[in-house]
């Protein structure tokens, strides 16, 4: 395995946002298999230490292609630009207001009338606002338009935190 | 990683949490959010004729830290002139809190709220 070859390399993919999920899964299976330590457990000490190197840095590559917000990341990464930095940047005021007003809603959630029914509505519609990012991140990133793609890719970590805590909001809700 | 008492005292007993009207003329709001975290942060100021903060509020949806670094900052600006409190630091807010390394993006987050809510006012009356 080299590991210096990028993720989409790695794993025999076209490089590009919409990635075929069903062939990422079967290729990381296979080279999963192949790389596995305990296969590896009758070997030398350095070739056992690789096998455990290249099955993290393949579980990586899977976790960062998977996720839709993360693989943008990557993109970016690979054509020169970090988004994992603290930095605030410039957001949109209005993006952020409507952000609020989601937080607001699911911390209200409890209170509704029907708390499965909003909790619902409010997961489709952080959904339907993070299709729609990743549709502007492909057409801009095909663009080379990185500073836009940037700016989508800060919206899509907000909705990604959003989308988590409607998750674990269903999860307690569920446990009643 | 483990929170410091003042962190933790402004996080359970937060200060100053709420909303005002953003209509209303004498009131600056100051929206701002972290991309890394995903935390969300409303600042508000309710503004004198002679230019002294008379109230804040904020809400934050974030980690604790960020939650102690808005709260905090709400009950210092309360009676400081606009020109005062925009010459606050995030590292006062961080020393206060004695955040770590790595919680000091949440007292910039606090800090950059101020800031546009004070540019939010000024821009309304200008």
């Amino acid at each position: 395995m080299d590991m210096s070859r990028n993720y989409f390399e790695l794993l025999g993919l076209e490089p590009g946002y919409d990635v075929d999920l069903a062939l990422l899964s079967e290729r990381y299976r296979a080279l999963q298999k192949e790389w596995h330590p305990d296969r590896f457990a009758h070997r030398s000490d350095r070739e056992r230490r690789m096998a455990v190197q290249y099955t993290a840095h393949l579980n990586e590559a899977l976790a960062t292609l998977k996720s839709p917000l993360r693989r943008a990341q990557y993109l970016l990464l690979l054509a020169g630009r970090d988004t994992h930095g603290e930095s605030s940047g410039q957001l949109d005021p209005m993006f952020l207001m409507e952000q609020m007003e989601l937080r607001e809603r699911l911390a209200e959630v409890g209170d509704a009338s029907d708390p499965d029914a909003e909790l619902d509505a409010l997961a489709e519609q952080a959904q339907a606002s993070m299709r729609t990012l990743q549709h502007e991140f492909v057409s801009l990133y095909a663009q080379s338009d990185l500073d836009a793609a940037e700016a989508v890719v800060r919206k899509m970590q907000f909705m990604t935190k959003l989308i988590s805590e409607i998750e674990a909001a269903e999860d307690r809700l569920a446990d009643y | 990683m483990a929170y410091s008492e003042q962190v933790i005292d402004h996080y359970e007993n937060p200060r100053n949490v709420g909303k005002m009207d953003d209509k209303d003329d004498h009131v600056g709001t100051g929206m701002v959010g972290a991309p890394a975290c995903g935390d969300v942060m409303r600042l508000q100021i309710r503004v004198s004729d002679e230019g002294v903060i008379e109230d804040a509020k904020f809400k934050t949806y974030g980690c604790g830290s960020a939650i102690a670094s808005s709260s905090l900052i709400t009950e210092w600006v309360k009676g400081m002139t606009l020109d005062q409190a925009s010459e606050l630091k995030n590292s006062q807010i961080a020393e206060e809190l004695a955040l770590p390394p790595v919680k000091i993006h949440c007292s910039v987050l606090a800090e950059d709220a101020i800031k546009a809510a004070i540019e939010d006012y000024r821009k309304k009356r200008s």
